[in-house]
């Protein structure tokens, strides 16, 4: 029998840095949200309060997601996933509208938001799948693992959530990318013209005319920007460009403290984050997120089964694109999809299920030096 | 052992993949740390500004004007609080659907709000798209406020003109600045919006009356909701003016002339203050201050009557006889005549193949000086203005202030025409005629005067020879020291005139009233001296008087001074195509003198100021 045992030792040192860096973000995270806040009434709890609180149910879904056996984890894939569909449907029907999107099941005071654990029970689904099945041609490796995600998918496009959306099509790439495809060279080139998105996007984008944008904008995700006019975006381009080197201190960001910036605590907290410590914060918030990402990267090159490696690869790929996405789109690279900063922007179930994923990261790595064959 | 392999090497090939997303991670984050940079370092700064504008709203605080008394202290002009309506452009999301809404909820024309919203003005200035609401409207736009951002509501004072028509000309009206104004030097501290003299005294002072406007910085958020208020700059008020107009008289003159066109113009010769200035027909200041649609302006400009336009200032008549009074000066002191040596008329003056009538068809036989004025003998003057000349007859009119301004405080004063040689070869390019001389000399022909010249004319006569410039401005109140400060009398100019000659001048001129054509302004309870003044307006008239089409009967002229003995008051009363000075001006004049008289005893010079109170407003 092959059983896996918990690496008995406490935390060692790599630990100890992915923890910090964790918390360093998370930190940053609550002082943005309290800035940018701080000043609103309303009934309830404040949000950097709110906040903390998901931090703390974070931390407990971390520690849930350390102790077990994260082969034990990946055997609920399927039963978690189809729970999760189900609760994607009762979302449409009877779900919270906010900003046009129903994308909430109101539970007490709180909403919770299915389509962010969607992405977490996503990983686990290809990673297990790919872990199990016999890979053998185009089918077992891109259609199925396509036809897996593909009600998920359909679902939260219903809703309408974009970025949630886009998410579960970057993990699905990203796995594609790392086991689906036997040609490296087709990996190569996929992962290159995903770097130069960018850059093609600034030139495809900044050719069309605005109405055309604001067609695309409206085809694409008609809620997100009502005006039309691209005001969210200009808004958020002032923020993070007003902050200069070092920015407007902090509380000291007009933009965000005086609501020209929409959704500073949530979406935009970036861009908050931008302007009140400038260029010099936002470098070393970039490398905070490098590190953490480099740490991960280091756990799926160390993992010691393939389960692990492909569990590590979808966080990793979950993580970076929606890092990259966010502040991408709060500095004007892309067009605002409603993707949150990870560990940073205000929200339950963006922070619960971004902590449980690096629970089941660092899972993975406390694992790797006790197997036992 | 054997799938451990395979899956083993599964994984390896995994884990060299991952060097991709390495450099993948590696080369997005460069891109992006590249992107904020350029966001950041390289246009910083213009966000930076962008975000400074975003911030902050500035909101002009109107001054309240000035406050404009009569030389008693009462108030001819004060302030009513309105609503006025201003577009913040920044808050403006939609442009032609805040119109669409504004123009639904306030009748506003669209067209006009387009205007004002597109005028060039400093940027972050919100534009005033209409002033004087009424509370309903005011009541409906702060309703849907959310509904329309940027709209902003503001109490302003606007200016109220207390007396109606009364003095209209005098005070005129005011307006907001329009873009040329704006162009110009003496309006740069000034905004779209703002409230500037457009006429008369309000706009001669504009500067002293205007104030400072003040301005309030305000911390908007993205709604245009105020959140604080930054910076106040508080509004300074203007100064007050205390006119030299008496009130009482202005609106006895006024009604002299009652709906007759004409202008009155009664002034203290001894130091040049006006009394009062009529002017008929008038306008309301009230209406004018108001925005006006174009077709109200259009209506307004284009009245026949024109009341737009100030004749005692600005109204260009020919004399007519009162003309006699500065060619009698001219006669003696050019040597033409003496006072006492004559000339025959017979009823008409023979010149050339040409014979100039006198008004008097049968004559008025051997005539002297005095009798000449007295009876406003034609043929007498005729010629002494023969003898004299054109150009002597011209520097001895300039002397009496024709053809020159006056100087008084009122914008486009008109000046006349006084003709000479030199001015028919360079107006008309034509050779001075002999003929038209003997016009002149009679004060017709190319002669204009203006109601305000004769008024200081025959003020000048009462007083000795000494012309002070008219004036409508005794004293002005400044509103920070809170001191009245008095301005002084202008003596303009001396007569090189002997004054024997101005006393002959003064008897003959009390003589018109008593035993000549001015009888009508015999007064019994004050002595009255003056000269009547018939300005023919057409050529060729046939018939009597009163079957001639009114408009082109002659102007009634009668100018005047009082008491004879010691003159404080001078007056001149032009009424248009009413025919005959002596029947159909004398009259008013004497009305008016002897309402001057009654106030007189109250209107002492020093007077206390119950109005300074009132400075607060």
């Amino acid at each position: 029998m092959i059983d896996r045992m918990m690496d008995r030792r406490g935390f060692d040192n790599f630990d100890l840095r992915f923890l910090g860096l964790i918390f360093a973000l998370l930190g940053i995270g609550v002082l943005s949200i309290y800035s940018v806040t701080h000043d609103q009434g309303g009934p309830g709890l404040p949000f950097f309060a709110k906040q903390m609180l998901w931090i703390l149910l974070g931390a407990v879904a971390f520690l849930i997601m350390l102790v077990w056996d994260y082969h034990r984890i990946a055997r609920l894939a399927y039963p978690a996933y189809v729970i999760i569909l189900i609760l994607l449907a009762v979302v449409l029907f009877e779900g919270k509208t906010s900003r046009g999107a129903q994308r909430w099941i109101p539970i007490g005071p709180f909403a919770f938001q299915p389509s962010e654990f969607a992405k977490l029970v996503l990983i686990l689904v290809m990673a297990h799948y790919y872990s199990k099945a016999p890979r053998v041609g185009w089918l077992q490796r891109v259609v199925i693992p396509g036809l897996l995600m593909l009600p998920g998918l359909l679902l939260i496009l219903k809703q309408p959530d974009l970025g949630s959306g886009l998410s579960f099509m970057a993990v699905y790439a990203a796995m594609l990318l790392m086991v689906g495809m036997r040609s490296q060279a087709l990996g190569v080139i996929l992962l290159f013209s995903l770097m130069l998105f960018p850059f093609a996007w600034e030139v495809m984008w900044g050719s069309l005319h605005d109405y055309q944008r604001q067609r695309i904008m409206a085809f694409v995700d008609p809620n997100y920007d009502p005006g039309g006019k691209g005001y969210h975006a200009l808004q958020s381009r002032i923020a993070i460009g007003a902050g200069e080197l070092t920015g407007k201190g902090l509380y000291g960001g007009t933009q965000s403290q005086l609501k020209f910036l929409p959704e500073g605590h949530t979406d935009f907290v970036f861009s908050v984050f931008a302007e009140e410590w400038g260029f010099v914060g936002v470098l070393v918030l970039l490398l905070l997120f490098v590190a953490l990402i480099w740490l991960s990267l280091e756990i799926a090159t160390r993992a010691k089964d393939e389960l692990g490696a492909l569990l590590a690869v979808g966080i990793i790929s979950m993580l970076c694109f929606c890092v990259v996405v966010n502040i991408g789109m709060t500095a004007g690279m892309f067009p605002i999809v409603g993707i949150p900063l990870p560990l940073m922007s205000y929200g339950g179930s963006a922070t619960i299920m971004t902590m449980a994923s690096l629970g089941l990261l660092l899972n993975v790595k406390r694992r790797r030096l006790s197997l036992f064959y | 052992m054997v799938t451990a392999r395979i899956h083993d090497s599964e994984l390896g090939e995994l884990q060299r993949r991952l060097v991709v997303l390495r450099v993948g991670l590696l080369l997005v984050v460069a891109l992006l740390g590249l992107r904020l940079w350029h966001l950041q370092i390289r246009e910083g700064p213009y966000y930076r500004d962008l975000s400074e504008n975003n911030r902050t709203r500035s909101v002009i605080l109107e001054p309240a004007r000035g406050l404009i008394y009569d030389r008693n202290g009462i108030l001819l002009a004060n302030n009513v609080p309105s609503f006025s309506l201003y577009v913040a452009l920044e808050d403006v999301k939609d442009r032609e659907a805040l119109i669409g809404q504004l123009s639904q909820l306030i009748g506003i024309d669209p067209e006009l709000v387009r205007k004002k919203l597109s005028i060039r003005a400093a940027k972050q200035l919100p534009r005033k798209i209409k002033d004087r609401l009424t509370l309903k409207e005011a009541t409906l736009i702060e309703s849907h406020r959310l509904d329309l951002p940027g709209v902003m509501i503001q109490v302003e004072s606007q200016r109220n003109y207390l007396g109606g028509l009364v003095a209209s000309h005098v005070l005129g009206y005011v307006g907001e600045v329009s873009a040329e104004q704006l162009d110009k030097p003496e309006f740069a501290e000034l905004h779209q919006g703002s409230i500037v003299g457009q006429y008369g005294v309000e706009k001669f002072f504009d500067q002293i009356v205007r104030g400072m406007a003040g301005q309030k910085s305000v911390e908007v958020d993205a709604l245009g909701h105020e959140k604080r208020t930054v910076v106040v700059d508080q509004p300074h008020a203007g100064d007050d003016l205390y006119l030299t107009i008496d009130a009482r008289l202005q609106k006895v003159a006024e009604d002299l002339l009652g709906q007759e066109s004409g202008a009155i113009v009664a002034l203290d010769p001894t130091k040049g203050d006006i009394l009062a200035m009529a002017s008929r027909p008038a306008f309301n200041p009230n209406v004018l201050s108001r925005e006006l649609t174009a077709k109200q302006w259009v209506e307004i400009v284009q009245d026949e009557g024109r009341p737009l336009n100030n004749r005692a200032s600005q109204g260009q008549y020919p004399p007519g006889s009162t003309f006699k009074v500065m060619m009698a000066a001219a006669a003696i002191e050019s040597k033409t005549m003496t006072p006492s040596s004559t000339v025959f008329c017979n009823g008409g003056y023979q010149f050339g193949r040409r014979v100039y009538h006198d008004w008097k068809a049968s004559g008025h036989g051997y005539v002297d000086l005095r009798k000449a004025l007295i009876h406003s003998c034609d043929v007498y003057f005729y010629t002494i203005g023969q003898r004299m000349g054109i150009d002597t007859m011209a520097s001895y009119a300039h002397q009496f202030g024709l053809g020159e301004e006056t100087g008084v405080e009122l914008p486009s004063e008109r000046i006349g025409t006084v003709p000479s040689t030199e001015w028919k070869q360079r107006v008309k390019h034509e050779p001075w005629l002999p003929g038209e001389t003997i016009s002149a000399a009679i004060g017709q022909g190319y002669v204009t005067v203006t109601p305000l010249q004769m008024a200081s004319l025959i003020g000048t006569v009462a007083n000795d020879g000494v012309t002070y410039r008219p004036r409508l401005v005794q004293a002005i109140m400044d509103r920070t020291t809170g001191q009245r400060q008095e301005l002084p009398a202008v003596p303009k100019a001396k007569l090189a005139v002997k004054p024997d000659t101005l006393k002959l001048i003064r008897e003959a001129l009390a003589g018109v009233v008593t035993e000549g054509t001015g009888g009508r302004a015999k007064s019994p309870i004050v002595t009255i001296a003056g000269k009547t003044g018939t300005a023919q307006t057409a050529a060729l008239r046939t018939g009597p008087e009163k079957d001639i089409p009114k408009k082109f009967r002659d102007h009634a002229w009668f100018v005047a001074f009082a008491p004879v003995e010691n003159p404080t008051i001078a007056v001149a009363v032009l009424a248009e195509h009413m025919g005959h000075g002596g029947s159909a001006a004398a009259p008013l004049a004497k009305e008016l003198i002897e309402t001057y008289i009654k106030l007189g005893v109250k209107s002492a010079d020093a007077l206390p100021m119950p109005a300074a109170k009132a400075g607060a407003l």
